[in-house]
């Protein structure tokens, strides 16, 4: 053993090499401040070990990228794991990073004969930062692939060649397949090489001049090795607690769902270290509108450019006192300052109902598209994308938000848990609390839906208020608690049925308000078995077991339905055979699939309302809707959607 | 000033110090190892889907008189996360013999793993890649073959005159039949 390590060594020195690094001399003894710069190499050591082991899982094409990126964090033994470092220990680099620079700054080791060395560090600095912004997209989740869509938009803004730049980033005019091999290329070849190349460079430069001291020293010189060592280690292990303690907190790192070009994704936001750009933006105009061009060139570019500028030149004015002086307060001002943004953006989103609202639809959309990925159809070739489009729990809420719940509730809410809003005139005598109880809202929501200060009614100003429903809420439609309050005389004409409608005093609502009031206990139970059969007609998976378990009350109902003289719904409605004249809906299938999707294709159809159609659309007949869209609104409306089986069941069937 | 003429630190606690610092070192860097090797050989916890019998065919489509016919194997394959349902996952050959028995030959040479073919005019199975022979029965037709056994057979069932084959694959370059997990 001894012999061969001669051998190596004679053929290359790697004695002397070891040594040198080893023995290292440290000014006045081992320290913690020193270790700033090792918990940085460290970082990197991590990221580029997790980084090729995540290669080999990750493909790189937008019809596999969110696909192979789920495989490894929900399937892989420690997927989650190694993904979560790699993640994580990407945050804790953008921290260590300033902790080095400030280190470097107040310790005055940027000045001669280092100025070199500190431009180097700057250069590093920001290619770690462009590793972290082209590694958000790759995993093609909505989160990455919107943040970073307005990342290159900007770039678009650049003076003359902006579009080009963008162009040539993206790989095309459009977000694609070629976008992700070339953030790939860049993210696991071109940054990385560029990184280890200059860091060569860094620590070369380092050892050339040696540690800066921090004066006074206290202790005599010491070699790095073992104590300096010693106490980089343990900075390092404390640096892979903190990644390991929010990797177990988290399970890993998040992935939303997968990019959908056609679905804006209100929740997008840069990762949090970029957030103090993104809030900056959003002061362009005040900051810069009186400044001729474009104020987001000056906010985006200019500006930017201008303190990177002087962050470089730096080590020159260090060599006076006075410079020394205002490159640490221009640094502090400058952390500062970063931080006032980063936390203003975070509290801005916080209070922001649509930003709040939008995460949670997020959240709803990533967890669906795990489970469906999880289901026993899997993963089709096209992606998991046409997974979540053609799935009733993800589309139902969104398409019923955005064409239906101008006029329908679901369970009280847009189907999506916001509520619509309309505008109102304010009037003389209105006051905040006034407005507020009529459109059943609280003043602060009221004050903060308009911005208002504390008492500022203009009258003759319009305010966004909840907008009142104009239509039945839909939620359980056809089911018969959703019938039995259809049928109740103190229900019939509230806003959650006919109350908004122009059938508010219509035929319907007076046989329920007049007949139904005064029926005998003997027609009551009569109407709950006509209940029982109508909301039978729907088949909804929810009262599956009821349908099955009642059959002799329902045939009963089918009976009272199709004619009966206290009941006296033959005389309006058709059920399994034809009226004369018929003036309301057909009851026939009412509330199954094809009823419902008659309905909302063309409710003017003389089997629904006809000519007596209050102001629904025919979303079908009229091409609002394409079929597919109907079947999604109404398989959501009517519960049916996969479910992953819960673990009982899983149990069960082995 | 050179330390290491004089230490600075008896001993004992320099031995400390040295094994504390590798310990420390070793552990950081173990973890994102190892987190990155359970990763890695997650493959070997994943059992190969083993499925059970496919309809082939009918037996009236097998020729009487023994002559091999070529049949895909139509199954649900899956590959990491995509799952295809109905594609080709293999072929087999399909005898038919006296009696309506019906003999199963998976078509992937068992030396290598190429797909071996049928010569009628020589009456063999023939593969292109390294010309091992197999006699109609799979068995080796020569002694030159390079493979270490003859072709594979799978269970067939005949079900009111359908032919299902349980499909499988077997490792490659040994005398053994043993199936891929």
């Amino acid at each position: 053993m001894k012999r061969l390590l001669v051998w190596v060594d004679d053929r290359t020195g790697v004695k002397k090499l070891v040594h040198e690094a080893l023995y290292e001399n440290v000014p006045g003894g081992a320290r913690w401040r020193y270790v700033w710069g090792s918990t940085l190499t460290f970082a990197l050591a991590i990221q580029f070990i997790t980084g090729i082991f995540l290669w080999m899982s990750y493909s790189p094409s937008s019809q596999t990228a969110w696909e192979s990126v789920y495989f490894i964090q929900h399937e892989m033994s420690g997927g989650w794991l190694l993904r979560g470092i790699h993640h994580f220990t990407a945050d804790a680099m953008t921290v260590l990073l300033v902790l080095h620079l400030m280190q470097v700054l107040i310790d005055g080791a940027y000045k001669a004969p280092r100025e070199l060395n500190f431009l180097f560090g700057l250069a590093l600095l920001f290619l770690v930062l462009g590793l972290s912004l082209t590694g958000y997209l790759l995993p093609w989740d909505q989160k990455g692939y919107w943040a970073t869509k307005v990342a290159t938009s900007i770039a678009a803004i650049f003076p003359g060649i902006g579009p080009e730049i963008q162009k040539l980033i993206i790989g095309g005019s459009e977000y694609g397949h070629h976008t992700l091999t070339r953030f790939f290329a860049l993210h696991a070849g071109v940054l990385p090489a560029m990184v280890i190349g200059l860091l060569v460079g860094h620590i070369y430069l380092f050892r050339r001049f040696g540690l800066t001291a921090k004066e006074p020293l206290t202790r005599p010189d010491a070699a790095f090795w073992p104590e300096q060592v010693l106490k980089d280690a343990v900075a390092c292990l404390a640096v892979l607690a903190a990644v390991l303690v929010l990797t177990l907190r988290h399970h890993g790192a998040e992935l939303t769902a997968p990019a959908d070009p056609s679905e804006n994704y209100a929740a997008a936001r840069p990762e949090w270290y970029f957030l103090f750009l993104f809030q900056f933006l959003k002061y362009q105009e005040v900051l810069f509108g009186w400044l001729p061009g474009n104020p987001e060139v000056w906010a985006a570019f200019i500006l930017p450019g201008l303190i990177i500028l002087l962050v470089c030149a730096m080590p020159f004015f260090g060599r006076w006192r006075l410079g020394h002086r205002f490159n640490v307060g221009f640094a502090f001002a400058l952390v500062l300052a970063v931080g006032l943004l980063t936390w203003r953006a975070k509290v801005d989103d916080r209070q922001n109902p649509n930003y709040v609202v939008a995460a949670k639809q997020a959240e709803r959309d990533a967890e669906r598209a795990v489970q469906l990925a999880k289901g026993p159809a899997g993963i089709p070739t096209a992606g998991a994308l046409t997974l979540l489009r053609n799935d009733a729990f993800t589309q139902g809420p969104k398409l019923f938000a955005r064409h239906c719940a101008s006029c329908h509730r679901y369970d009280g809410h847009n189907g999506l848990g916001d509520l619509p809003t309309a505008a109102v005139k304010i009037q003389t005598n209105d006051t905040l609390a006034s407005i507020a109880k009529s459109h059943n809202m609280t003043e602060d929501q009221l004050r903060s839906f308009n911005k208002l200060g504390a008492d500022s009614l203009l009258p003759g100003h319009s305010l966004e208020v909840f907008a009142a429903p104009a239509a039945a809420d839909l939620k359980g439609f056809a089911s018969r608690e959703w019938l039995s309050g259809l049928l109740d005389p103190s229900r019939v004409d509230t806003s959650h049925y006919f109350g908004a409608t122009k059938f508010a005093d219509g035929k319907m609502v007076k046989f329920v308000k007049k007949d139904v009031a005064g029926f005998s206990p003997e027609q009551k139970e009569q109407l709950k078995k006509v209940i029982a059969a109508l909301s039978a007609e729907a088949q909804l998976k929810s009262q599956h077991e009821a349908d099955k378990r009642d059959t002799t009350l329902i045939e009963e109902g089918r009976t009272l339905l199709a004619g009966n003289e206290a009941m006296r719904c033959s005389e309006c409605h058709q059920f399994r055979n034809k009226a004369e004249d018929p003036t309301g809906p057909d009851l026939t299938g009412y509330g199954s699939r094809e009823w419902l999707l008659g309905i909302i294709t063309n409710p003017k159809h003389e089997r629904f309302y006809g000519r007596r159609n209050d102001r629904m659309p025919a979303f079908g007949a009229d091409s609002i809707l394409n079929a597919q869209a109907v079947g999604l609104v109404v398989d959501w409306l009517r519960g049916e959607w996969y479910e992953p089986a819960t673990r009982t069941e899983v149990a069960a069937q082995h | 000033m050179n330390q290491q003429d004089q230490p600075a630190y008896p001993e004992r606690r320099e031995f400390l110090l040295k094994a504390a610092a590798v310990g420390v070192g070793a552990t950081t860097a173990a973890v994102p190892l190892l987190a990155g090797l359970a990763t890695l050989t997650d493959p070997l916890r994943r059992k190969a889907g083993s499925s059970g019998p496919a309809f082939v065919t009918t037996l009236d489509a097998l020729p009487a008189d023994g002559t091999p016919r070529r049949f895909a194997i139509i199954a649900d394959r899956s590959d990491a996360w995509n799952k295809y349902p109905n594609v080709p996952i293999g072929a087999v050959y399909l005898r038919r013999l006296e009696g309506d028995k019906v003999v199963a030959l998976n078509v992937t040479c068992p030396h290598a793993g190429c797909p071996v073919e049928y010569r009628a005019g020589a009456n063999l199975f023939l593969c292109p890649c390294h010309d091992s022979r197999f006699d109609l029965d799979g068995h080796l037709a020569s002694i030159n073959s390079p493979s270490q056994r003859g072709m594979d057979a799978l269970e067939v069932e005949i079900r009111d005159g359908a032919v299902w084959v349980k499909f499988q694959n077997f490792e490659a370059g040994k005398a053994a039949k043993i199936p891929l997990t």
